[in-house]
């Protein structure tokens, strides 16, 4: 059984890591759409990425 | 873009001064974007790396304190949220004063993406503190220096994400969203000094304190790992946003661009 401490700090440690896995994926999921419309958009980012030593994001 | 590669809708022109013309070297997005592609993954790496290390270090192998019991762990990721909300609070207005004075673009763009992190860092650690303050005080809240410094700092960070939003005009809203950042700043020492101005029921400093620090090196090591791997993913999460910020104005300046050839082509077969 969880003492009251214990459960105390699993709902600190819950939110401060679930915290910053949210803002993790969040930002995860804008650069990688927005790198996609990137791509559709400007040839010369598509050409980029078929050089994997010139590309930079 | 800009043939000169700055950013669209911004002042770059402005920029006067050595100074100011080293720091604009980094307003190129493609450079922003080569330089920044290349830091993430060593960013995120050495994160999970010191956090993997510092979280089971600080929940399994620290002891208990003696007072505190296992409450005392709950400090090991509330005394970093505290730290980051303080110290990205003063990045954010250094961002600002470059912003200001060199209205170099890409400290708008980073100060906007910084915003939404730093509130959220700074909801944690209001958060993690109340749930530490039950068992320990006995209270989730008191209206003590210390947390009200706090709860004003994050309703500053939370004003400042909104008002640079707030505006049709970008540049009008981090123009307003600097000057915020900058006055708010003065709230940065009242946090800090507040346990020693006023007599609070939140214990005084005890690490970032003149003489050594009022911690047993049991405790203290394990602090000092989180904090480092909670700056470590603060700063790949603000890093992170600034590059999906820096290609969505890309995105939409192409857009535009299409969208102005478009009508031009248009234009000119009516003309025809």
């Amino acid at each position: 059984m969880m003492s009251v401490h214990w459960m105390h700090v699993t709902a600190a440690y819950v939110l401060v890591v679930g915290g910053f896995l949210a803002l993790a994926i969040g930002a995860a999921l804008r650069q990688r759409s927005a790198r996609r419309r990137l791509i559709a958009l400007d040839p010369r980012v598509a050409a980029r990425r078929r050089r994997p030593e010139a590309d930079g994001g | 873009m800009t043939p000169g590669g700055s950013l669209p809708g911004t002042a770059s022109a402005v920029v006067r001064g050595r100074g100011g013309a080293r720091l604009h070297r980094f307003a190129n997005p493609g450079r922003f974007l080569r330089l920044s592609g290349r830091v993430l993954p060593w960013l995120v790496g050495a994160a999970l790396l010191t956090l993997g290390i510092g979280l089971p270090w600080a929940l399994f192998f620290s002891p208990p304190d003696w007072q505190q019991g296992e409450t005392v762990r709950i400090l090991y990721v509330h005394v970093p949220m505290a730290w980051l909300a303080m110290g990205g609070f003063a990045g954010l207005a250094i961002g600002s004063a470059v912003a200001l004075v060199w209205r170099h673009p890409l400290a708008d763009i980073a100060c906007r993406e910084l915003s939404p992190v730093g509130a959220a860092v700074t909801a944690l650690c209001l958060a993690t503190g109340s749930i530490w303050g039950r068992p320990m005080w006995g209270t989730w809240w008191v209206w003590d220096a210390r947390l009200t410094s706090v709860l004003v700092l994050f309703f500053l960070w939370l004003g400042h994400a909104t008002l640079v939003r707030a505006f049709e005009d970008g540049e009008r809203g981090a123009r307003m969203g600097a000057i915020l950042a900058l006055a708010g700043a003065v709230n940065l020492p009242v946090v800090k000094f507040s346990v020693d101005w006023w007599n609070t029921l939140h214990q005084p400093a005890s690490v970032i304190r003149l003489g050594a620090p009022a911690m047993h090196a049991d405790i203290l090591y394990p602090l000092l790992v989180c904090a480092a791997g909670f700056t470590l993913a603060f700063v790949a999460l603000a890093l992170a946003r600034t590059r999906a910020a820096v290609m969505e104005r890309r995105v939409r300046a192409l857009q535009t661009a299409a969208a102005w050839r478009a009508e031009t082509a248009a234009g000119a077969a009516a003309a025809a």
